[in-house]
């Protein structure tokens, strides 16, 4: 039971206030941004308490999306995925999600508001079928322009540019497209820690398989997985090489009675995002992982500490990377590093780094009152990367249909990219 | 808060709303309301224009409808008198042909939380019920709860709860689940909505046709269902079965909530349906919302209380990502104490040691005192990490690791030496108060070991007049006290000046009675300063098993999947590490099988069975105990179990004049037990807990005398339960000759003796090959004879079957 909902930005202006069950009157919003705000610490905890009131929060896109409820015995599952839920929503139907267009966008976010809970109780939260009572058009902030799909082929012909999907075309409100367009990203994140003598400590692949549908009505669409994709430790499918998961979840939409035999996904896919499919792999990846590091941290006479670091990629070639490694002269003119006081600790910057190849960097720190000890503290060096158009996993989709009755020719769209959760190379 | 020129805006909009130009054009009136609300989400207040969006309220554009609705509930109780006026609007847009201009009047009438409307309302939520369209069915029955508690004194209207109750059957699951939630709300006093059998069974039955938030409600009300018979329970586990391992979150948590809830009674189904969740739930913690990450590690944390070994293999699921906010750091730190094994624990150190250099210093910190906790089992590996880090001569890291070995060393007494040697110089890079504090405590209660201990104190003392925090300088008078009764010569002197100090011109009331307890104390003489300054310690060799009996799901489950178990962040129970090995692997099938309360009747048959004549005990006892099982709830700390321990050996002397006291007993016994020396703590541990009864504390093997202490609760079908606690002591055959000797031998050298003694006494047990001996003590509250010789003979055949076990 919701008692309110209110979305404030990260300087405390109010953005949205709805109030469910008169329970508590507004000024709520500011004591929430005090107790906020009063907190020591990187982030504040999720629930907090005033008097009976209780409020939870997401962050998202830079913003609190807080409830508040009267009941401490309400579910924290249920708020926190609601809100989430509230706020994709949003980001759905204002394109993306940012102060700017949560403000210019308020009556369209009252309107589902309304729809979406009534007197606290969460009503629906299915695009399928608040598009039908949803009447207000997004206000986009940026004007859609035909620039932003400047390296699609026309007519969708098979360019080498159209393969790359354009980066920004996902992210418009759903109802304003006129195309109808189909995104389906397979997204993974990493978490890695190498341990100091090169060993793999531990390796986790969380991944999912996105879609995002403009069609305001989609009819079936079939997803083909790789053939020799298998689930969990003992079975194997096929003669390549396997592509295996531990564990593997679906939405709840999707139609598995081809999954058994031929690996393909049914599915009725509603207007705007949602996540199909859900996989993990834990400790044992099918390739090395993509990063190495090879470092050298030394006092010279002058008492500085120098840090030598040499990173290699391993990926196959002519794949590039967009890294930032935070933590550590330097081989390249593009590059950049910086020391951040803040953080104590370098970014060391790489906007393009070429699979099978190596970059190193010669860090020299004055450290007043250098000890022995002082190079225990040094590290480790977190890489923060993305890597488009692969998958750690190497799970690839097959096909991608859409059953023949679609009334207008659509646009198909497959995007692959890893993250770096969490890659870690410890000193 | 208002704007700047907030009054000139309204007066501005009141004149554009006004406007018959603006009226005309629907495209500039929309705009003009927007504004109108654009304003109002920012903070002005605009309810001057009330009677104006009254107006706009009449238009064709729904979205201008939409608009007003929400001004007009925002300010509808400032003006009851003016929404009079809409309610005309309202009832005639009930009428439409369009549904959503129905259901969008119908909420919004609902929504004025005006009681003077009320009976303006009725009418049209009545028709409500039976719309023909779905969404407005819906927003009529929860109408229906609004205006309940509009006038919560109102009489309940008996037909239309049998209506609501009838809309259960509707084809549309949300208004299914709307009625269930109205009739919670209007039936409030009578206990909510009525669950019996066959509402269960229709809703179980539904359950798959609505979305996740509707599974959730129906399977939060359904906690409140009892089954009639074994049967149906199993019944619904089944149907619920596949919802327990959801993708969705919440309805994992629900049905787990469910599960927990229905089987209250049967410990072993409620496990394995937390093995079950495992998956999801580990899936949970990996999830890409942060918040959602954090509330599945809470509830991990509550899982981990019932079963130990639960996440056991995916302790590395649990390492912190290195841009995780510190709240979930610290949350993952928790857990990882609890997942310590032998086999993980130098990983799982390696990565704890990594988090004490985070820049955050409360992370810092949590990553120290987890190593703490890890210390009990592991106290070597841990304090060699936790020495190492007071290299770094970081402030907060030192404090952190000052304070953490106090709490170690209260814990592990043998650890103490390496404290001790730790100690020196550390006092310069400690600024904080509870940094110095636990230093001054370390110092006291180790000051003859700190070479340095005076001149640390000196500088204190020096420092004193300076000092801000209450809490050291009553630290310091205590330390220095006892360490003036350890080293007078060295400490005398700067005594005298602190208790002047404190006496004469210390301003806090606290700190002075203190100093004047103590002068006073010592005008009574060295000896009363030392009997009260050196109180009865506890026994250096003896350590304290930290393993914590797995505790029974419901002394949590009642907080499952509720706000409490996120918001303990501050003040968490102190979660335990364990280090016993039968939480190494993790096996689920003992676990899941052991029930909570072992009738011991299965043992004596293997008694009987396996080992004849091996105490007297088995054969008389088999006919007296046949109900009695033993439980380990509710559970007794290592404090309590000190304090009733000794209090029973005080009593003992007076024990002996009145031996017929009603509430107390005391049993001495030999029990032969020949696995001693070889037996490890952690095997006899595990097999006691396999009969319920919890040990507490063991003097490490391989030491004399060999100690263990353990309690358990008898339950006896006629005569209740009673508490009992014990000692198993084995001072070994040869110290029992060395007494021997010790007694005839009037002024020998001791030492020299005992020594010899113990050598030949051993090898004299080699060669007779006899059997050894184990003295139990017990003690019971209250008494009952029967209880006691039933636990004496598990006890015997725990000894025994471990014995045979382990030759």
């Amino acid at each position: 039971m919701i008692s309110q909902v209110f979305i404030l930005s990260s300087q405390g202006d109010h953005l949205i206030y709805k109030d469910f069950r008169g329970e508590a009157g507004s000024d709520v919003v500011s004591v929430f941004y005090e107790k906020v705000t009063a907190l020591t610490g990187d982030q504040p905890p999720v629930v907090m308490s005033h008097g009976d009131l209780h409020f939870v929060h997401v962050r998202q896109g830079g913003l609190y999306w807080v409830a508040t409820t009267t009941s401490p015995g309400s579910s924290p599952f249920t708020i926190i995925e609601f809100l989430n839920r509230f706020s994709a929503l949003v980001k759905d139907y204002c394109g993306s999600l940012s102060e700017k267009s949560v403000q210019m966008n308020f009556a369209l976010i009252y309107e589902l508001l309304d729809e979406v809970v009534d007197y606290g109780y969460i009503q629906t939260t299915s695009s399928d079928v608040l598009k039908n009572f949803i009447q207000t058009e997004a206000v986009s902030s940026k004007p859609f322009s035909l620039f932003d799909l400047s390296n699609v082929g026309f007519f969708g012909a098979e360019t080498q540019q159209s393969k790359v999907a354009p980066s920004s075309a996902a992210s418009r409100p759903i109802q304003s497209s006129r195309e109808s367009e189909i995104f389906l990203d397979v997204i993974e994140r990493m978490s890695v820690v190498i341990g100091s003598k090169g060993v793999v400590l531990k390796a986790d692949v969380e991944g999912e398989v996105r879609v995002k549908c403009f069609m305001p009505s989609c009819s079936e669409m079939r997803i083909g997985l790789n053939e020799e994709f298998s689930i969990g430790k003992s079975q194997l499918r096929g003669y390549g090489a396997a592509v295996r998961v531990d564990e593997c979840r679906f939405h709840q939409n999707v139609h598995l009675d081809e999954f058994h035999s031929n690996r393909v996904l049914r599915l009725c896919p509603s207007q705007g995002e949602q996540t199909v499919m859900q996989y993990q792999l834990s400790d044992d990846l099918p390739s090395a992982p993509p990063f190495r590091l090879f470092p050298t941290i030394e006092r010279d006479s002058g008492g500085r500490l120098l840090m030598y670091l040499k990173l290699r990629c391993d990926l196959p070639s002519k794949r590039f990377v967009v890294i930032s490694a935070l933590s550590q002269e330097l081989s390249s003119p593009d590059q950049s590093a910086e020391l951040k006081l803040q953080n104590r600790a370098i970014d060391w910057k790489i906007p393009r780094f070429i699979g099978g190849t190596q970059l190193s960097a010669l860090f020299k720190l004055e450290v007043s009152g250098l000890s022995p000890s002082s190079l225990m503290e040094v590290g480790p060096v977190v890489l923060v990367f993305e890597l488009p158009q692969l998958t750690v996993s190497g799970l690839q989709i097959r096909f991608l249909r859409l059953s023949p009755v679609q009334p207008a020719p659509s646009q198909r769209w497959i995007r692959y990219v890893t993250h770096s959760d969490s890659y870690i190379l410890r000193l | 808060m208002p704007y700047l020129g907030s009054e000139d805006a309204v007066r501005e909009l009141r004149r554009a709303l006004s406007n018959p130009n603006v009226q005309s054009d629907q495209l500039r009136y929309r705009n003009t309301v927007l504004k109108a609300i654009r304003a109002m989400s920012q903070g002005v207040d605009v309810s001057d224009l009330f009677s104006e969006m009254v107006k706009a309220c009449a238009t064709v554009d729904i979205v201008q409808k939409k608009l007003v609705y929400v001004f007009l509930c925002s300010y509808a109780t400032l003006n009851p008198e003016l929404s009079l006026l809409v309610i005309n609007t309202l009832r005639k847009d009930c009428q439409d042909p369009n549904p959503m201009v129905r259901s969008l009047a119908l909420r919004n009438m609902t929504n004025l939380r005006l009681p003077s409307l009320v009976e303006y309302v009725e009418q049209p939520l009545a028709a409500g019920l039976r719309d023909r369209a779905a969404c407005v069915r819906r927003v009529a029955v929860l109408g229906w709860a609004k205006l309940h508690n509009l006038q919560p004194d109102a009489e309940i209207d008996a037909a239309v709860v049998n209506e609501l109750y009838g809309l259960l059957r509707d084809p549309d699951p949300v208004v299914m689940v709307n009625c269930l939630r109205a009739l919670e709300e209007i039936l409030k006093k009578e206990g909510g909505v009525a669950i019996n059998k066959p509402i269960t069974h229709h809703l179980l039955n539904r359950l798959k046709e609505s979305d996740v938030w509707g599974q959730c409600e129906v399977l939060r009300i359904l906690q409140r269902y009892h089954p009639q018979s074994e049967d149906e329970l199993f019944d619904i586990l089944s149907l619920l079965d596949a919802s327990l391992v959801s993708p969705h979150p919440p309805v994992m948590a629900a049905t787990l909530g469910l599960f927990l809830g229905l089987c209250s009674g049967l410990p072993a189904v409620s496990l394995a349906a937390l093995e079950r969740v495992r998956g999801p739930l580990l899936a949970a913690c990996g999830s890409t919302s942060r918040e959602t990450r954090f509330t599945a590690l809470c509830h991990i944390q509550l899982l981990l209380r019932s079963l130990p070994g639960l996440m056991g293999a995916h302790y590395k699921r649990f390492f912190c990502g290195y841009a995780e906010p510190a709240y979930i750091k610290q949350r993952k730190m928790q857990v990882l104490v609890e997942l310590v094994n032998d086999e993980n624990v130098a990983m799982l150190l390696d990565e704890l040691k990594g988090y004490c250099t985070d820049v955050n210093p409360e992370t810092a910190q949590a990553a120290i005192s987890a190593i703490g906790r890890i210390g009990r089992s592991y106290s070597d590996r841990c304090l060699e990490i936790l020495t190492g880090l007071l290299g770094l001569k970081q402030e907060h890291i030192t404090s952190a690791v000052v304070q953490t070995m106090c709490d170690l060393v209260w814990v592990c007494p043998q650890c103490s030496d390496t404290v001790c040697s730790a100690l020196e110089g550390c006092e310069e890079m400690l600024q904080d108060s509870q940094g110095r504090q636990a230093l001054l405590w370390l110092l006291a209660a180790y000051g003859e070991r700190v070479s340095s201990a005076p001149y640390t104190l000196e500088g204190f003392i020096d420092r004193v007049r300076s000092e801000a925090s209450l809490g050291v300088k009553m630290e310091l008078l205590t330390t220095t006290m006892r360490l003036f009764l350890c080293r007078p010569s060295e400490t005398q002197d700067m005594l005298g000046r602190l208790l002047h100090y404190c006496i004469e011109e210390e301003m806090d009331m606290c700190v002075r009675d203190q100093a004047l307890l103590y002068y006073r104390l010592l005008h009574c003489g060295i000896e009363e300063t030392h009997k009260v300054l050196h109180g009865q310690r506890s026994d250096p060799s003896l350590g304290v098993l930290i393993g914590r009996p797995a505790e029974p799901i419901n002394q949590w489950a009642y907080s499952f999947n509720t706000l409490e178990p996120l918001r303990q962040a501050g003040v968490e129970t102190e979660p335990a590490s364990r280090g016993s090995p039968e939480h190494v692997t993790f096996d689920p099938k003992p676990n899941t099988d052991l029930s909570d309360t072992l009738n011991c009747s299965q043992i004596e048959k293997v008694n009987l069975a396996g080992s004849d004549g091996a105490s007297g005990f088995t054969c008389s006892s088999a006919k007296v105990l046949a109900p009695l099982s033993l439980s380990l709830s509710p559970a007794l700390s290592p404090e309590e179990f000190e304090h009733l321990w000794m209090q029973r050996h005080a009593e003992q002397g007076a024990e002996k004049l009145e031996e017929e006291e009603e509430d107390y007993v005391c049993l001495e016994e030999r029990i032969q037990f020949p696995a001693i020396p070889p037996c490890s703590p952690q095997s006899l541990q595990a097999a006691m807990q396999l009969v319920n009864i919890q040990t507490l504390a063991f003097t490490p093997p391989h030491t004399l005398p060999w100690r263990v202490y353990l309690y358990t609760h008898t339950h006896h079908a006629h005569y209740g339960s009673t508490l009992v606690i014990g000692e198993l002591l084995y001072i070994g055959e040869a110290s029992r000759r060395v007494a021997a000797v010790k007694k005839g031998m009037e002024d020998g050298d001791v030492v020299e003796g005992e020594q010899e003694a113990g050598l030949s006494g051993r090898a004299l047990v080699r060669k007779d090959g006899r059997e050894e001996e184990v003295e139990v003590t017990l003690k019971q509250q209250p008494r009952d004879d029967n209880a006691l010789k039933g636990f004496l003979s598990i006890l015997t055949t725990v000894l025994h079957t471990l014995s045979s076990e382990s030759s």
